[in-house]
Parts: C-alpha cells; structure tokens; sequence
C-alpha cells in the first residue's frame, strides 16, 4: 500500500437496538481500516452484524458508539458527496425502467447530463456485459444479469467505495463463481475498493485481499486473515492448495470462538434468540 | 416473478397485525374527523349560510349574520348539525306514534336483513362462478368479459322487472342485493384461489389428493385474504342495492322508501331527509365493521399490517 | 392470417361463442314459449326499438356521458389531490385514511336527493356532484395506498444516493403508485355511470339515460328500456377500455398487462 490514508476507518464502533424488554448490543468494539484499492470481506454467522456493519459503513445507520470516517469524512458527508455505491442481495432494479434507465438512476439524482449519463451508462453495461440487453425491462433477466446490472448502476458514478451486501446469495453456485470472477475483473478494472459482506468462505477466500471474520452477537471482529493468493486469480486458483489452507483457516476462525461442546446450545440460541447463560 | 417485480408487483392483500388495537386507535381517528366535519360544517354556515338566531336554545340578540351568502349552505339546504340531531327525536310525521330515530331503526334493520341475504346470495354466487373459473380456462375466456360487462349495466332499471319475475317483495330487493355483491367476490375470488405457490399445488399432487381437497386445504385459504377485501367493499355495494332496489317497488319498511318519503317532505323539513341519508350512512359502516371485524379473527396472526 | 392474428381469434372465440349461443336462444325460447312480451322482449325487438329510438337514445346517452365524465373528472382530480397531501403526512394518514375507508363503506346514492336539492333537479351538476363523491374514495385510497408501497429496500437505495423527497416522489413513489391508480380507474369508470344513471332515477332533465329507463319500464314499453340499458352497458364498457387501453401504454412493464397477452 502506498501510505495514503484509509478509505474506511472505523473507531470503537458500537450499534444497540431497542427490542421489545430492552436492548440487544448488534455491534461492539469495532476497529477497522481498508485501505484504498483492498477488496475485503465480512464474514460470520447469522445475525452477527456484518450487514448492519456495511450499513453503518453507508450511512445508512448511525452507529451508536464510535466513529465512521469514509474517504476522510464522517460517515454523513460522504453519503451526501456520494462517494459510495451499494449492491444489495435483491438486485432492488425498478420495475418500470429500462435496465439501461435503471444503471442511469443514480446519475439522474446526481444532475449529470443527459449526454454524459448515456455514455456512462454505455461503459458500465459493456463491462458488466449486459450491453445487448440495455432496453429490456428487468423481468426479462435471469437473476444473475439483474444483479450485473445492478453492479453496473453501482458503478456509473465512479465511486470510491463498493459497498455490496451478499450480492450473489440468491444465486446458483456455478453463476456465483462466474459472478465472482466477473467482479473480479471490474475490481481490476476500475480499481475500486470494496468491502463485501458473505456467507460463502470459498466466495470470501477466492475474492478478497483480506478477510474479516467477526463473532455472533454482540458482533466482535475476532480475526483477520490475510488472502495472500496471487493475483489475477481464476479457476485453477479454486484448486490450489493455499487456497484450501486459507479457506480451512477462515473455517476454523469461525469456528474457534465457541467450543465444540457448546455447539447444541448454540444452535438452541440461535433459534430463540436468547442469550446464553 | 423477479425480486424487483415481487416488491412492486401483485401482493396478497395485507391485514393489520395489531388487529383489534389497530381498529380502535382507526375508530378514534374515525371520530377526531367527524368532529372535525361537524366543526366545520356550522363554521361554513357561520361564514355563508343564513342568520343564525339561536344556537341549541341559546338566542343571539342581535342575531349574526354571514358575510357571505352561499345557496348551499342555507338552514333549507344545509340544517345545522343540532337540527338534525334533534329530527331522531321527534316524531317522524306530524301524527306519527314514533320517533323518527325509531322508524329509522326499524327501516334500517329491514334493509339491512335484504343487503346482508343479498351479500350472503352474491358471495356464494361469485365463489362458486370463481371455482369453476380456476377449474376451467376455457369457461372463464368464456364467460369473464360478460361477468365484467354485468357490472355497467345499470340494475336499478332492471328493478321493476325483477319484481315481475321474482313476484315477491322483498325477494327482488335481495336479487338486485346480490347482483351488485357477486361481481368483486368473483374477480378477488379468481385471484385468490389461483394465487397458491404452484410448488404447493405440486406437493398436493404428489399426494395423489381430488381437486376438492386442494380447493378446501390450499386454494380457499390462501384465498381468503382477497376475498376479505372483496367482501367490504361487497357490503358497501350490498347495502346500496338494497337502498335502491327498493325504490321503484316503493317497498315499505325499508330505507329506499324512507329516502323517498322525507325528499318528498323536503320543504317542510330538511333535517329528516338529512337524518334518514345518516342513517344509510350508519347501515353501510355498520356493515363493513362487521366484516372487518370478521376478517381480523379470522385471519388472525397471517400477512403483515395495513390501514384499515 | 397470421399466427399472432389467430392465436387472437381463437382466444376470445369462446366469449363470442357465448354471446351468439345466448342471443341465439333467447330469441329461439321468447319465440317458441311465447313468454309475455313485456318480461322478456325478443332480442329483434330490441334492436328494432334500438334503430327506431336511435336519435332520442344517442341524445340521452350523450347526456348521461357528459354527467359520468365531468363528475369522474372531479372526482379524480379531488382524490388526487388530496392523496397526495395525505401520503406526504403520517399524522394526515392515520388519520383520513381509516375515514376515507368508512365513507367508501357509505351508500352514496342516498346523497342523491340532498345533491338534487342543491343543485337543481335537472341540472347535470347535481350528477356530477354524486359521481364526483363516488369517484373521489377509491382514488383517494388507491393512490395513498400507491404512494406509500415503496419497498423499504428501494427507500434504502435512494437513501445511499442522498437523493430528496421530491427525487423519490418522482423517481420511486409516483411509479409505484400507478398500477393501484389504474386499479381506482377501472373501478371508478364503471362506478361514474352507473351514479349517473342511479342519481338521474332520483331526478333529472327529460333526455338522460336514467331517466329513459325509468319512464319507458313505467309504460311497459320495455324493448325500449332495454335498448337504453344496452346503450348504458356499451358507454360503460367503452369507458372501461379507454382505461385499459391507457394502462397499456402507461405501464406496458406491470405484470398484469403482459399477463394480458393471449
């Protein structure tokens, strides 16, 4: 890394929510720092505040403890300048537009010209490669081709920050990998920093630079785990042997904040949602 | 169905969760309006209507005139509030036994019996049409542009001759009742019971399961929800059948004939036609309660809250 | 003819196979039992009567439009209107909503009267006025109900492009609110006449359908009555597939419109 600063960088954050009797702490103690061009991956069980986390990220919501500094900035401003984009699970593209007037949503907003978001959106449909289906309505898309071009909308206004929240969970395995090695070429491409929240270690291993592995409620960051896998990574890369240690390592960090003898409580508790004793 | 056009798109009607709670705190806002309209009401009449000269026994020495002068919003056309109010208490004609408020009561409940059998005759009607919709597409391309069609003919006009061919009264009143309830309990029917996820109908195949048990265990619940909403604006539309139904019969005992009567009357006193038109009012809500109070028990716990 | 034309044909063939099977037999049965002329006129007689009665029928049914469409027209605008302030006001909405849902649960009709006595008998305004009020409800809790459908995922989305209410008003809210209007629409248009035609039974000038109906039934010239009610039923279903037609072009992406798609 260069020695610029951190794109994101979180202090001691710290996210409660009122529930019904009381309080439920989502979010403690988080300190993190992604530097400019990482790709990093959030990763835990259920209900352990990954999501909440890339929210916090966005802006979206406000912490309760704790500072969020994005681009230099409180969290606010930089949602404000947009120096973001977010992807979510649910491709969220708009019924009644063109896909090519869905990836044109954001710089609508953004008061850019009609001439330029054109283009724009011209560039972003040709590297998710989704060119051939600009004026097709989105219920004309497999799954897959909605959440490309839902990538390209997040794209269109060159953010610094990708924010994308288990973009190919709704997705079949063998489309995932596809989509994975896809982002991985925009990410190259376009040398945005994303920070990519998962259920999936293999996804997590064979994207990031760096994996986060945080703890079930209240969500703790327990390790980072540092993807040392070369670059450009494709198929064989899904074979290799450090790519099988890296993705057991992962494994065995999220398996090692609770012990194997208390593994049936836990799964009692993740159905209550009681805390434990 | 895509996730975008899932969120956007054909969702099952929504109950509210907080079910009772929710219908009060609805009933208060309900009264909070009315108070509102009635405040209003005397301000426009303040502002526009005719002199008042004494307000609930009350004298105003001089009495207070309006600014304005609005046609509509005079003591003949519109009587204040505590006029009408006060007509429920007073014979309903100059040597009438009864209140007006009682004659008003037993007309209401003798509407109200024909718009609740003409909902009940519509409701079976538009199910049983809906099923075997579902059952047959080539009966529902048959038949649904005409269902549709019934809808813009005016059956009020057909009235009279209804009374011919049915002969009876009050058996006309409950026709005309059901033709105006059949057709929304049709079309929410269609819908509702060809709205189970195909997955489940698969399941139900593979147990080797008659059409009736999949129309009894999985078509008619997942139905319910639309046919609810159907069903109120069905009692809406029953009780104005009724209403009117029984105008050109000039059946007596019920509130066609009462809206006639005291428009006749309209002269000597406005308030009655004005009480009698608030008491429809009161029928038609009364009835819509009773199946939004239905529908929250049962459909208890389903789907996620809604307004009203 | 082309595959497209035939595919057409042959899915409304069964409607028409229905309606020339009925009129078919209807005119066999009238003929045959030679039921009382008047409880059932033979559809030849009604068309006679229709022919012969056209200029008086075409004028009252022009009449009668005027009075659907200009109440539908304040109706809507009314209901929008205030849909619009409603939906931009939780405390509003909690408020007039479960109200407008009560009144829509009122037989409006029994206003009739009190809008002849306002209004003049025979004016087509006191129609509007009915009209109007029996449009206004469904609009107005359509389009609320529209207004406020927006997923919490696509708010959320808007959110993350720090765009401003009126951005998701225009953007997100006005979009999503189109299929529940055509849904009021749909409802409304067949609602305006028929509270044209029932205010008119209450009163009315001499040449509107209603009241055609009404006097031609009372001196059992009932051919005649008949062919108002099928002029009655044509304008109306006319009107409702101007709608149709129109929720074609508007929203030619919703689901139910291609669904449509024989």
């Amino acid at each position: 890394m260069t020695g610029s600063p951190p794109i994101v960088r979180l202090g001691s954050v710290g996210k409660q929510f009122a529930v019904a009797g009381g309080s439920t702490v989502a979010l403690e103690g988080i300190e993190l720092a992604i530097a400019a061009g990482e790709f990093v991956s959030l990763i835990g069980p259920s209900g352990c505040g990954k999501s909440t986390l890339l929210r916090i990220i966005g802006d979206l919501i406000r912490p309760s403890s704790g500072t969020v500094e994005v681009n230099g900035k409180p969290a606010v401003r930089a949602r404000r300048d947009r120096d973001y984009g977010m992807v979510f699970q649910a491709p969220v593209l708009f019924d009644w537009r063109t896909i090519e007037q869905n990836v044109q949503l954001p710089l609508e907003i953004m008061n850019t010209t009609r001439g330029d978001r054109a283009r724009r959106a011209a560039e972003m449909l040709d590297l998710v490669e989704l060119a051939d289906f600009r004026r097709h309505y989105p219920w004309q898309l497999s799954g897959g081709m909605q959440q490309r071009a839902a990538i390209a909308r997040a794209l269109a206004f060159e953010p610094k920050l990708l924010l994308m929240d288990e973009p190919f969970g709704a997705l079949d395995e063998m489309t995932r990998e596809r989509m994975n090695d896809e982002l991985l070429r925009i990410w190259e491409r376009t040398g945005t920093t994303i920070v990519f929240v998962t259920h999936s270690i293999p996804e997590a291993v064979f994207l990031s630079s760096r994996v986060v592995v945080m703890s079930r409620r209240p969500g703790r960051i327990t390790h980072v785990i540092d993807v040392d896998l070369p670059r450009p990574r494709t198929d064989p890369t899904r074979e290799s042997e450090r790519y099988f240690e890296l993705v057991t390592a992962v494994r065995e960090a999220l398996r090692s904040e609770r012990g194997a003898e208390d593994l049936g409580a836990l799964d009692a508790a993740e159905i209550t949602g009681e805390p434990l004793a | 169905m895509t996730a975008a056009s899932a969120t956007l798109g054909r969702r099952a009607p929504t109950v509210s969760a907080h079910g009772l709670g929710g219908m009060l705190r609805g009933a208060a806002s309900f009264v909070a309006v009315i108070a509102l309209l009635v405040i209003a009401w005397e301000a426009a009449k303040w502002i526009a209507g005719d002199p008042w000269r004494e307000v609930l026994g009350v004298p105003f020495e001089p009495p207070h005139v309006p600014w304005l002068d609005i046609k509509q919003l005079n003591d003949q056309n519109l009587p204040h509030v505590w006029e009408i109010v006060g007509a429920y208490f007073r014979p309903a004609t100059r040597n009438s036994d009864f209140t007006l408020g009682a004659v008003l009561i037993d007309a209401a409940i003798f509407t109200g019996r024909s718009a609740v059998l003409g909902f009940a005759a519509g409701a079976i009607f538009g199910l049983i049409l809906a099923i075997v919709f579902v059952h047959s597409a080539l009966l529902e391309r048959a038949l649904v542009p005409y269902v549709i069609a019934s809808q813009t003919v005016p059956i009020v006009a057909l009235a009279p001759m209804i009374v011919l061919w049915v002969g009876r009264d009050w058996g006309s009143v409950v026709l005309v009742s059901a033709y105006l309830t059949f057709f929304p309990v049709t079309i929410a029917a269609v819908r509702g019971l060809a709205s189970p996820d195909p997955r489940a109908l698969e399941l139900m195949r593979s147990y080797a399961t008659g059409w009736w048990h999949v129309l009894w265990k999985v078509r008619f619940p997942a139905a319910l929800p639309y046919l609810f909403t159907a069903f109120k604006i069905s009692a809406t539309a029953s009780v104005v059948g009724a209403i009117v139904g029984e105008e050109p019969t000039g059946i007596r005992g019920g509130l066609g004939r009462a809206i006639l009567q005291f428009n006749e009357q309209y002269i000597s006193g406005p308030e009655k036609l004005w009480a009698t038109v608030f008491a429809c009012a009161v029928l038609g809500i009364t009835l819509f309660l009773i199946v939004r109070v239905a529908e929250t028990l049962v459909l208890r716990g389903r789907s996620a809250p809604s307004d009203l | 003819m082309s595959p497209r034309l035939l595919a057409q044909a042959r899915y409304y063939f069964p409607a028409v196979a229905v309606f020339v099977l009925v009129i078919g037999t209807w005119e066999v049965i009238v003929r045959v039992l030679n039921v009382e002329r008047f409880l059932l006129p033979r559809p030849s007689e009604i068309y006679t009567s229709l022919v012969e009665n056209w200029d008086v029928l075409a004028v009252a049914g022009r009449n009668t439009l005027i009075e659907a469409v200009g109440g539908f027209a304040i109706g809507l605008v009314a209901g929008l209107l205030v849909a619009f302030a409603t939906a931009s006001f939780a405390l509003a909405r909690g408020a007039l909503m479960p109200f407008a849902i009560a009144a829509n649960a009122v037989p409006i009709v029994a206003f009739a009267p009190i809008m002849n006595n306002w209004f003049g008998v025979t004016s087509p305004v006191s129609k509007m006025m009915i009209v109007a009020v029996l449009v206004f409800f469904p609009v107005m809790i359509n389009v609320v109900r529209g207004l406020t459908s927006a997923e919490p995922a696509v708010l959320e989305l808007m959110r993350s492009y720090a765009a401003t209410d009126a951005e998701v008003l225009r953007k997100v809210r006005i979009p999503a609110a189109l299929p529940y209007f055509f849904t009021a629409l749909k409802v409304s248009a067949t609602l305006s006449l028929i509270g044209a035609i029932v205010g008119e039974y209450f009163g009315g000038a001499n040449e509107v359908l209603g009241r055609l109906i009404v006097e031609s039934a009372a001196f059992l010239r009932f051919s005649t009555a008949w062919a108002a009610i099928i002029i009655a039923a044509a304008i109306g279903i006319g009107f409702y597939l101007l709608i149709i037609a129109l929720e074609r072009v508007l929203m030619p992406w919703h689901a139910s419109v291609r669904a449509r798609e024989p």
